[in-house]
């Protein structure tokens, strides 16, 4: 029954470096919320096994199935998490002053998380059969810039701008990726340049601050701008060799804010130093390095496009998590993959690495 | 060129592949070279910045705005209050701290114990409530021992204060610290635990200008939880301040004229809907919200039969009784089922079907016209005037002068009042309406509930000439600095359903209640000035139902509430003012003389300062 070369393919690499990833994770979520006083956030962590053991279960059923055929259920997939995205905004719990949560009898899920991958599958499907060596030209764009917008604007309605803005990253990468026509991007760069001020000049006064603040959180000393300079000091008061497994005392303060979600890093960073934040950092890379490789291997487009969106999505999930902690980014609600707390991330991170040992493995069906 | 010379092959894929694992690599050398910088390059500083914890956040209230009658009269400010708290990371050797300080601010130290481990769940490095407004003799006890007391924190926050107990109470409204359900709301988000808001009246319906904006810094602190050093700050933006329509005066005088009662005094300007006074009584100390109330206060405010928390302006629903009886000549003016020069003749009684509808003089007003009816209260003419028009058409009269819907006045928990017809009756108790009962409802009984507030916009409305205004409480809103955020309008919400010829009659008939010698409203009469006004006594209890009562043997409870209405000049009018005095009875005795002095309070001073 079982193609013998489905074994022999199987992306071993990838699957250890995982659950290598993983185990680091759980140490370091132990330590985040294990240290703070406050008494529920222990039970976090259980949960959070709960939630792998649910995303090991998605990770399986992500690659049992032929990939190719999301090919086919691209649109039922991404309607269906339209609408999802549509009745997070009806029926969605407000939590701090968002409506990000859909509950669905004892769990409650973030429709946006999954919009992620959704936008991912319905974009490859679309350039899978138009690319081409000289890039899509205006009119090819404006299908995957419909596809993008969707779900940003639904999304920024909730609001969550971290996650809207990394849907826009994530489908640009993909779209540079399958390249763009030179006259085209030029175009394109030209009018971004001039609507830039153009829509500037038409937005509201707290809509500007919003936006500087949230491309300069000095400009909130009190609020972000606080929780920037609380993240730097922890990361960078673990030195070379850190404070040691739970002895960060920044965390332990709960001086940091949501540690246990975005800011973990700078608990990692603080008790691992730059060594153990190094490794992680590393470990990251060569993930995102494999993503792109099982890209390199693969032998027909979807296979490839599908990867690299996989791939840009765990890459820019990363970077903008690291980088906000040391104070590089705009602070937003971006979890880092693997290590974060929370069973929506858990589980979308999981469908990608399930998604990529998929196309890795079926990559012999394509050899010549 | 044809397309498929382009088309998209494998090795093409592998370059773009290989492109992106540079921009990648590329990125990460980016996060590297950052963490490098934060943890090689400026690890030694950080790390001594991470040992104390040094850098703190310390958050400024905003003072909140204050509210000021129409004439810049303060009426609402704060005072510097002085709170103690801990901060059990520097509090040490805490046994030691803890009995010291309950000397000096005379609270027990277990009850100080109990309230430090109340808190244990929070960070160790912020302040613990310990108790508020301490005086300012326990605040220099603790000032001169401050090294004693390490840990201590002295916070001066400002405080609500209510100049003057129980001015404009319902009006002005009280603030208390915020509870657990308005947090989770979501309607406060600039708020945490322990905040004052607005909890009624304007200082709740004004909060978001009242409230201001937090501010706060940044600060590094030593070992000994001392600022050394201010990093950043944002001062707290004080909070707009209010101007309301009252007059601080005219206000005064209305609680004056209602002490010791129970009831309502409205006073409104007929030509814009401004509202000049408010009263409710009883009343209550605002103070007593801010300061907190013991719990027998709180009970005492509950259970007092007399209800001093509710605003009986726009909370109170009461039959209107006789000053009904406007609406009952307007439409039947309109209509046209009476005209000027109609006269009923008037016995003392009026037979219907089996029954006999009593006016309320026995011996009878003898031949009236709508004028005289009006001016001496005549029923048995309304009651003809109410059996010609019948009750849906009164009931639409009724409800085209505001009355059974919102006067849509800035205020929480306003009444509609009720206006019944046939179909109401039919739906409420499947009983249908009976003739008589129209009769009721014609001279403000029966059915029939109005709050103070509805009648004064209906009184203003026949001031003014027929516009009915929604009552507005708020001038202006300032900004600390003095300009104006908001200036208030007038708001028309409807006109009254009448011709000029009806409102000539009607004010004609109005005039004659204080004015001529019969007229029922006499004691609001103001040499030099003319009065116009309406009485009106509306029954507890029925009236002929229960023999027992006469009149004279009545309990307080069961006696008629008293309304006044009225407005001043008639020519001209300045003010309108509606009274009610809850078991008052007759409205000529008890209401009308508080309606003549505010009358003559208002219009007096406006002589003074023309």
């Amino acid at each position: 029954m079982i193609d013998r070369r489905f074994v022999k393919y199987f992306d071993w690499g990838l699957l250890g470096l995982t659950v290598f990833i993983a185990c680091l994770g759980l140490i370091a979520l132990y330590s985040a919320v294990i240290s703070t006083t406050v008494a529920p956030q222990k039970t976090l962590y259980f949960k959070q096994l709960i939630w792998y053991s649910v995303g090991i279960i998605v990770m399986v059923l992500s690659f049992l199935i032929n990939y190719k055929s999301l090919d086919r259920w691209a649109p039922i997939i991404y309607i269906a998490c339209m609408l999802l995205l549509i009745s997070v905004l009806i029926f969605g719990k407000h939590v701090g002053g968002a409506r990000r949560w859909l509950i669905l009898g004892p769990v409650s899920i973030q429709p946006s998380e999954l919009a992620k991958i959704a936008v991912i599958i319905s974009l490859t499907r679309y350039f899978s059969r138009r690319a081409d060596t000289g890039g899509l030209t205006l009119r090819e764009l404006l299908t995957p810039f419909m596809l993008t917008v969707i779900p940003f604007i639904l999304i920024v309605k909730q609001p969550d701008l971290g996650t809207a803005m990394l849907i826009v990253l994530i489908a640009g990468s993909v779209t540079v990726f399958v390249k763009i026509e030179r006259r085209s991007l030029l175009f394109l760069v030209t009018a971004c340049t001039v609507a830039g001020p153009l829509v500037w000049f038409f937005l509201k006064g707290y809509q500007k601050r919003r936006i500087l603040t949230f491309l300069n959180p000095d400009r909130d000393p009190l609020g972000a701008g606080y929780h920037i300079i609380q993240s730097k000091i922890a990361i960078g008061s673990g030195m070379i060799a850190g404070k040691g497994f739970l002895e960060g005392t920044q965390n332990a303060l709960s001086f940091l804010p949501e540690q246990h979600t975005d800011f973990i890093f700078s608990v990692l960073a603080e008790e691992w130093g730059l060594m153990g934040s190094l490794l992680v950092l590393c470990l990251f890379l060569s993930l995102i390095i494999w993503g792109l490789n099982i890209a390199y291997r693969c032998r027909e487009p979807f296979g490839t496009i599908l990867a690299v969106g996989v791939t840009a999505m765990i890459f820019w999930h990363v970077f903008i998590n690291v980088g906000m902690t040391m104070g590089l980014m705009p602070i937003v609600g971006v979890t880092l993959p693997f290590i974060s707390y929370g069973g929506s991330s858990v589980i979308t991170t999981m469908i990608c690495i399930g998604l990529l040992l998929n196309i890795s493995m079926r990559r012999f069906l394509y050899e010549q | 060129m044809t397309k498929y010379l382009k088309t998209a092959d494998t090795e093409w894929y592998k370059q773009r592949v290989i492109r992106a694992m540079f921009c990648v690599a590329g990125a990460f050398f980016i996060l590297l070279i950052r963490l490098f910088y934060l943890q090689v390059i400026q690890g030694e500083e950080l790390r001594r910045l991470s040992e104390n914890n040094c850098i703190r956040l310390q958050s400024t209230e905003p003072s909140r705005g204050m509210i000021f009658d129409r004439n810049g009269t303060l009426l609402v400010d704060n005072r510097p209050s002085f709170d103690v708290s801990i901060i059990l990371k520097d509090a040490k050797p805490i046994k030691d701290t803890i009995d010291k300080l309950s000397k000096y601010i005379n609270v027990s130290a277990s009850e100080l114990m109990s309230k430090i481990e109340n808190n244990r769940t929070g960070s160790h490095y912020k302040p613990i409530p310990l108790k508020k407004d301490i005086g300012r003799d326990a605040l220099a006890a603790v000032e001169v021992h401050k090294f004693d007391l390490p840990g201590v924190v002295i916070d001066v926050k400002s405080r609500r204060h209510y100049i003057e107990r129980q001015r404009a109470a319902h009006l002005i409204g009280y603030l208390s610290e915020i509870n657990s359900q308005e947090l989770e709301s979501g309607k406060y988000p600039e708020c945490k635990g322990g905040d004052y808001i607005g909890k009624f009246g304007v200082e709740k319906i004004f909060e978001s200008f009242l409230h201001g904006k937090r501010g706060g810094r940044q600060v590094e602190v030593n070992v000994m939880g001392q600022v050394v050093r201010i990093i950043k700050t944002v001062d707290a933006q004080p909070g707009h301040n209010i101007y309301l329509t009252i007059d601080n005066t005219l206000q005064k005088t209305a609680e004056m004229l209602l002490k010791d009662k129970a009831g309502a005094v409205a006073a409104m300007d007929p030509n814009t809907g401004h509202i000049l006074a408010l009263t409710s009584a009883p009343s209550f100390d605002q103070n007593i919200f801010v300061d907190g109330m013991s719990h027998k206060q709180w009970e005492t405010l509950v259970s007092n039969p007399l209800r001093p928390l509710e605003n009986k302006v726009i909370q109170g629903a009461y039959p209107p009784a006789s000053t009904f009886k406007i609406i009952t000549a307007m439409a039947g003016l309109e209509e046209g089922v009476v005209d000027e020069k109609t006269t009923f003749y008037c016995p003392g009684h009026y037979k219907y079907g089996n029954r006999v509808y009593r006016c309320w003089k026995r011996g009878g007003h003898g031949n009236v016209n709508v004028v005289k009816a009006l001016a001496e209260s005549c029923d048995v003419f309304f009651y003809q005037v109410g059996q010609k028009l019948g009750i849906d058409r009164l009931a639409m009269y009724a409800k085209a002068c505001g009355l059974g819907s919102f006067t849509g006045i800035d205020l929480d928990h306003e009444e509609a009042g009720l206006v019944p017809t046939a179909a109401w009756k039919k739906r409420r108790t499947g009983i249908a309406w009976q003739g008589g009962e129209t009769l009721s409802v014609a001279i403000g009984q029966g059915y029939n509930l109005a709050t103070p507030m509805q009648m004064l916009v209906l009184t203003s409305a026949v001031a003014n000439g027929g516009a009915l205004y929604t009552p507005l409480v708020l001038e202006s809103v300032n900004t600390a600095e003095g300009s104006v955020v908001i200036q208030s309008k007038r708001r028309l919400a409807g006109r009254l359903p009448a011709g000029k010829q009806p409102f000539r009659i009607i004010k004609k008939g109005l005039r004659e209640v204080v004015n001529s010698s019969k007229g029922t409203g006499r004691i609001a009469h103001i040499d030099g000035l003319s009065v116009s006004g309406k009485t009106g006594t509306a029954q507890v209890v029925g009236r002929s139902k229960d023999p027992k009562w006469s009149d004279k043997n009545l309990p307080d409870h069961l006696k008629a509430h008293a309304w006044f209405v009225a407005y001043a000049p008639s020519e001209n009018p300045q003010i309108a003012v509606t009274v009610v005095v809850e078991h008052g009875e007759h409205g000529s005795s008890s209401a009308g003389p508080i309606a003549r002095e505010i009358i003559r309070t208002y219009l007096k001073k406006d002589e003074l300062q023309p």
